[in-house]
């Protein structure tokens, strides 16, 4: 197909030449085309449908702010709905197609909705699908859901890496028109660190969509100078497809810089877009200004565009959208289309302008003060009809309207920390008030100042002035002369008596929806935002606020100032959520730690568990087990057996020294340290200051002055935060120093009665560890291996004869290996987390699922450890009556009465008999495992006056499950519950 | 001399590198660390000790500071990682505490971290998608205490073309990948 609406000049280039596809259909178009420039060089006016009515559309602008030319691009995983062809950069091989509509774009059966517009009004669907209510969820928003919506999601991975990365700047300057241009000059030369962002492929702004913006140099060759020198500055950081979407706190900005969206794919391990957060001293608005549309009868036809598009076609892209076109505004900005159309030879059949007193177009016929009232034109604009000053009616044919209510100032980003746009009687429009985001300045058309002079000068002047507060000199830069003609406008939002005139195109909402939702008395913007859907979906009311506003103003009889206007959140545009996760996505969401025996253990087919970050072994399957119970029980007997190892390097391990460091523990554990002995372990409850058990542990102490605090897995972070706030904030006079060294050590668990004969195969001769020489309880500082400097502590969490050995980490591998070969004569064997678990309710040890955050120490039967003689953290509040009553929850063992029967984590104890519910509940059940050496399913659990109900049967229901096994409350120690094992 | 053989972070037997576009990545082993935290009130008798015995004088916030073959980087208020190579001075922690004594407490650092060197043209580039640090205006010798790939780091500027990373040892593979992908990011 030929591109019959393709104009001469242009900066495009003709030289490539690109192929794309719009609906399955072959197009040519131009390097430095949109879709949107090559589809109307094409002759294409249609591009989608209208989101309710499913209304035939074409494209409204020429920019970001599109309503009604969205579409699906590319296939596949990438496929991306509700893409604005206005914005899409073209590319050889792009493939589009229309949305929200079904069979094609032409026959869209659902246009039916258009013939039942009286009913589908604003506030359609909360007064339609009240009753039956059970409806709303299953059946009415389903269909509405179906019907509404614009386009749809392929459901595959998206294939494309995205990055993410952070930028720093004295001033950021947003918009790279004439505004920015100047003052990314102006700042560039004085040396500042300086960021221009602009949304599109080619910055210029205005600049280079107008003819004789400049008045001795074109727009287009000035701005191309202006980017050489930027080029050429160091420290300047010039970023073109880059849109700020979002101002936020202390001078941040959200950014996304589109790196490959203009190419078929992006390169191998390139992103398609990288998310900036840019940390600006400074940031300077530029954003220059969006036109505002007229509303009329059926206004919404493909064909009917904004002014300032049209210009940008035609002077940018060398496109029209036909070879007739109207011009209707307020205002004599849109005379210029009306030239720069002539100019190329298209036919202007007339200016409709509402003024009376508009001034003379030559060559052109210029019907003063008359308006238009209709159009025709199923798929694209035919004629319009128009009334004269005089009230005669008159049909002009034309394919096009270029319409023009004036230019509202691109405030967006001056509202997104709840700035306040004020509304100025001269330009007619909202300006950006006071409350802008800390260090933002707005400039040129943003600020209201709407000729080129005044973006160029206020550009300029705001660098000098950002740069000032920094403390950098700056001095304007020499700039080009410009058009520097005052605004002339007369207000002019809606024809009177038009209905089905489209204030918001891209939600449907007409003069009519304001009309009701004012009749209903939704008359504040906020209500009327929500009642109507104005403002809302992906272009964010860019193009419909303002009209809306007017015509709420008019009719509530207050001003437009009175009426107040609804502001902008973040996104200014639509982000893609893949560009939010940058590359935190699949397996590298977040960081995994891996411990010291991670690649021993993979060897060994170790199966894995995630463990807040750390990945640990969770058993060692061996050949000819086919279930994890297998592996684990094995795991248990050989350990209780012989020996065990394993890796317990995850706890956390803090450092603690100082003078100070007994009287610190003291303070942060409920028990006593100032007495522990140097070469010995304690066990330590610390509280929160609530007095409920916060994490537990064994503390060693290795000198006077120094002290190795173990602390769960989980907890490890959460305890030494804590530790360091009692550090800093409450003992600010203790001499005691912190410092993490949980991965400093690789620490593994050696246990079973072998374990000690084990270690004295790898601990040096030079050291003891009989028990008599290193009795349970001991710690020390040795050497293994021949000389490796290693920390052994005696200590046991299975119940068994047990030692924890821990040597700088790029040793663990080494070590883990040398006590599997060391063990073999002992038939040595790993054991994962699970193996561990079961140990540990076999002997009655709490962990986390015990400290869940609603236990005491009392609960745990740890009452004693909450020590009278000394202050420490949650000391005071643990003693308080409600958490000491005589039926407290106390730690007990659970086992069925039936040993074929399984104890559950998580169900709740009631009494043999009785109701069974929340009043009669006796307690819960939080750890369970079956114990092969018990050869029974046995748990630990919280039961009221537990301590004393030795023997009783009670009942374990879990009452969504329909499962009642009953339990008798026995000791928590199943096993050796004197120690002798530990102790041996 | 013991018999245990040590892996790297990465879990390799020798140091891994990474080359892409002009970026290299090195796996860094040579380096044993301690950290020294000033007793309360020591702080300069502490700055003494290191610098009359070993010429070494303690850096302010975010600096470091190099006396061969000893180096330092600030850590927090009053603490410093003190940082040597790893074969001459495996005892690193052993070695400060005899100097500073009462002065400070010491702690052996040197496996809680894992170091990767990254070296050519580009750098800055690099380290901007990975952390916040405003990596184009620290000078050689500058070293922040940051975040990236959401593990604390430190960024440590040897030169304009060198920047050492020390992260989290157990997280060596994660800090590894960022490095990896960011540097084909801009390759």
């Amino acid at each position: 197909m030929t591109q019959s609406n393709r104009l001469n000049g242009g900066l495009i280039n003709r030289d490539a030449s690109l192929s794309f596809t719009f609906d399955g259909k072959s197009y040519q178009g131009y390097e430095g085309d949109t879709l949107a420039s090559a589809l109307l060089a094409n002759g294409v006016r249609l591009m989608g449908r209208s989101f309710k009515y499913h209304r035939p559309r074409g494209p409204l602008t020429a920019g970001s702010e599109e309503p009604n030319a969205l579409v699906e691009l590319r296939s596949g995983g990438r496929q991306e709905p509700n893409t604005r062809a206005t914005v899409a950069e073209l590319y050889d091989g792009l493939s589009a197609n229309s949305q929200n509509r079904w069979p094609s774009l032409e026959r869209d059966f659902m246009a039916i909705n258009d013939r039942f517009s009286n009913f589908l009004t604003a506030g359609f669907y909360y007064k339609t699908f009240m009753w039956p209510k059970a409806f709303w969820e299953k059946l009415y928003e389903p269909i509405i859901r179906k019907a509404a919506g614009l386009g749809s999601l392929t459901g595959e991975d998206d294939p494309d890496h995205y990055d993410k990365g952070f930028l720093h700047c004295d001033l950021l300057i947003i918009g790279a028109g004439p505004t920015g241009l100047a003052a990314a000059l102006t700042a560039g030369r004085a040396g500042a660190q300086v960021i221009l962002a602009d949304e599109d492929f080619r910055m210029g702004g205005r600049l280079i969509a107008e003819t004789g913006a400049l008045a001795d140099i074109s727009g287009a060759d000035w701005v191309d100078q202006a980017l050489a020198e930027l080029a050429s500055m160091n420290n300047v950081r010039v970023m073109p497809r880059t849109t700020v979407f979002g101002a936020y706190d202390h001078g941040i900005y959200g950014a996304v810089e589109r790196n490959a969206d203009h190419l078929i794919a992006p390169e191998a391990d390139k992103p398609r877009q990288t998310l900036w957060r840019i940390y600006s001293k400074r940031a300077l608005i530029a954003t220059g200004a969006i036109e505002r549309p007229i509303a009329f009868e059926n206004n919404d036809r493909p064909g009917i565009l904004l002014a300032g598009a049209v210009r940008s076609y035609a002077n940018r892209w060398a496109a029209t959208p036909a070879q007739s076109v109207v011009v209707f505004a307020n205002n004599d900005d849109a005379h210029q289309t009306a030239r720069d159309l002539m100019a190329q030879g298209i036919k202007v059949p007339a200016i409709v302008d509402t003024r009376p007193d508009a001034a003379d177009v030559e060559g052109i016929e210029v019907l003063k003060g008359a308006e238009i009232i209709n159009t025709s034109g199923r798929l694209g604009l035919t004629s319009v009809q128009v009334r004269t000053e005089k009230g005669y009616t008159t049909d002009l044919y034309c394919e096009a309207l270029a319409m023009s209510g004036g230019w509202n100032p691109n405030l967006g980003l001056t509202c997104h920390q709840r700035g306040r746009p004020v509304w100025s009687a001269d330009i007619h429009a909202f300006v950006p008030g006071e409350g802008l985001p800390v260090g933002q300045i707005v400039a040129g058309a943003a600020k209201g100042e709407m000729s080129t002079e005044a973006a160029l000068q206020g550009g300029a002047a705001a660098a000098v002035a950002a740069l000032g507060d920094l403390g950098i000199t700056a001095s304007p830069v020499d700039l080009p002369a410009a058009a520097d003609a005052p605004v002339s406008i007369s207000p002019f939002w809606h024809v009177k008596g038009a209905k089905r005139a489209w204030l918001d195109y891209q939600n449907d909402v007409t003069v009519k929806d304001v009309k009701l939702a004012h009749q209903e008395n939704f008359t504040s913007v906020e209500h009327l935002k929500r009642y109507t859907t104005l403002g809302m979906a992906t272009d964010q009311g860019k193009t419909s606020n303002v009209g809306a506003l007017a015509v709420m103003a008019e009719l509530t009889g207050k001003s437009i100032r009175d009426t107040g206007t609804t502001i902008f959140r973040p996104p200014y545009t639509p982000v893609a959520m893949g560009a939010f996760g940058g590359r935190a996505v699949g397996k590298d969401f977040h960081p995994t730690r891996l411990t010291p025996s991670h690649k021993w253990a993979e060897e060994q087919g170790a199966v894995f568990v995630e463990v807040g970050n750390w990945l640990r072994a969770q058993w060692f399957p061996r050949k000819g087990e086919t279930h994890w119970r297998q592996s684990v029980d094995r795991e248990v007997l050989q350990t209780r057996n012989s020996v065990g190892v394993c890796d317990v390097t995850t706890l956390g391990k803090i450092d603690v020294q100082g003078a100070d460091a007994a009287a610190f523990l003291n303070m942060v554990y409920s028990n006593a340290f100032a007495k522990l002995p140097v070469g010995k372990v304690r066990y330590g409850l610390m509280l929160r200051e609530d007095g409920i058990a916060y994490d537990d542990g064994t503390t060693a102490r290795f000198a006077e002055d120094h002290f190795v605090v173990t602390t769960t897995t989980a907890n490890a972070v959460l305890v030494y935060r804590n530790m360091e706030f009692v550090r800093q904030c409450l003992c600010p006079d203790m001499d005691v120093q912190l410092i993490s060294t949980t991965e400093a050590w690789a620490q593994y668990a050696v246990a079973g009665p072998n374990s000690r004969k084990l270690l004295q195969k790898i601990v040096d001769p030079d050291f003891d560890i009989s028990n008599e020489a290193f009795p349970f309880m001991g710690c020390g500082e040795i050497t293994v291996c021949g000389g490796l400097r290693a920390r052994l502590f005696r200590i046991s969490f299975s119940g068994e004869l047990a030692y924890e050995i821990a040597v700088p980490t790029r040793y663990g591998d080494g070590l883990m290996r040398a006590l599997m070969e060391a063990g073999e004569e002992f038939d040595v064997v790993p054991y994962g987390t699970e193996a561990l678990g079961v140990m540990r309710i076999e002997k009655g040890h709490a962990t986390g699922n015990e400290l869940n955050g609603t236990t005491t120490a009392l609960n745990l039967g740890m009452a004693r450890m909450v020590s009278a003689k000394k202050d420490c953290i949650g000391n005071v509040l643990s003693r308080r009556e409600g958490l000491n009553t005589p039926d407290a929850l106390a730690l007990v063992g659970l086992k069925p009465v039936d040993t074929n029967e399984t104890v559950t984590a998580g169900g709740h104890l009631m009494n043999a008999t009785g109701p069974v519910d929340a009043a009669h509940d006796q307690g819960y059940v939080t750890s369970a495992a079956y114990s092969p050496i018990l050869e029974s399913s046995i748990g630990l659990g919280f039961v009221k006056g537990g301590s004393d109900r030795m023997g009783e049967k009670l009942r374990l229901v879990n009452p969504l499950e329909s499962q009642e096994v009953m339990v008798e409350i026995v000791s928590a120690h199943f096993l050796d519950p004197e120690g002798e094992k530990l102790r041996a | 001399m013991h018999k245990l053989k040590p892996i790297t972070p990465l879990g390799g037997d020798t140091p891994r590198v990474d080359t892409v576009g002009s970026i290299t990545i090195t796996e860094v082993v040579d380096q044993a660390l301690a950290s020294v935290a000033a007793r309360n009130d020591q702080a300069g008798a502490v700055q003494k000790a290191l610098a009359d015995k070993i010429g070494l004088s303690l850096p302010e916030v975010g600096q470091s500071s190099q006396a061969a073959p000893y180096a330092a980087l600030w850590m927090g208020p009053e603490q410093w990682m003190v940082m040597a190579p790893h074969d001459s001075h495996e005892l690193l922690a052993a070695e400060l505490k005899q100097i500073v004594a009462d002065t400070a407490s010491v702690s052996e650092q040197t496996d809680g971290w894992c170091r990767f060197d990254v070296q050519g043209a580009g750098l800055c580039d690099l380290f901007e998608r990975l952390s916040n640090a405003p990596v184009r205006t620290m000078g050689s010798g500058t070293a922040i205490r940051t975040t990236a790939e959401h593990l604390g780091v430190f960024l440590w500027r040897l030169a304009e073309d060198h920047m050492a990373v020390l992260g989290p040892r157990s997280s060596a593979a994660s800090l590894h990948h960022g490095l990896l992908a960011a540097a084909k990011s801009i390759a």
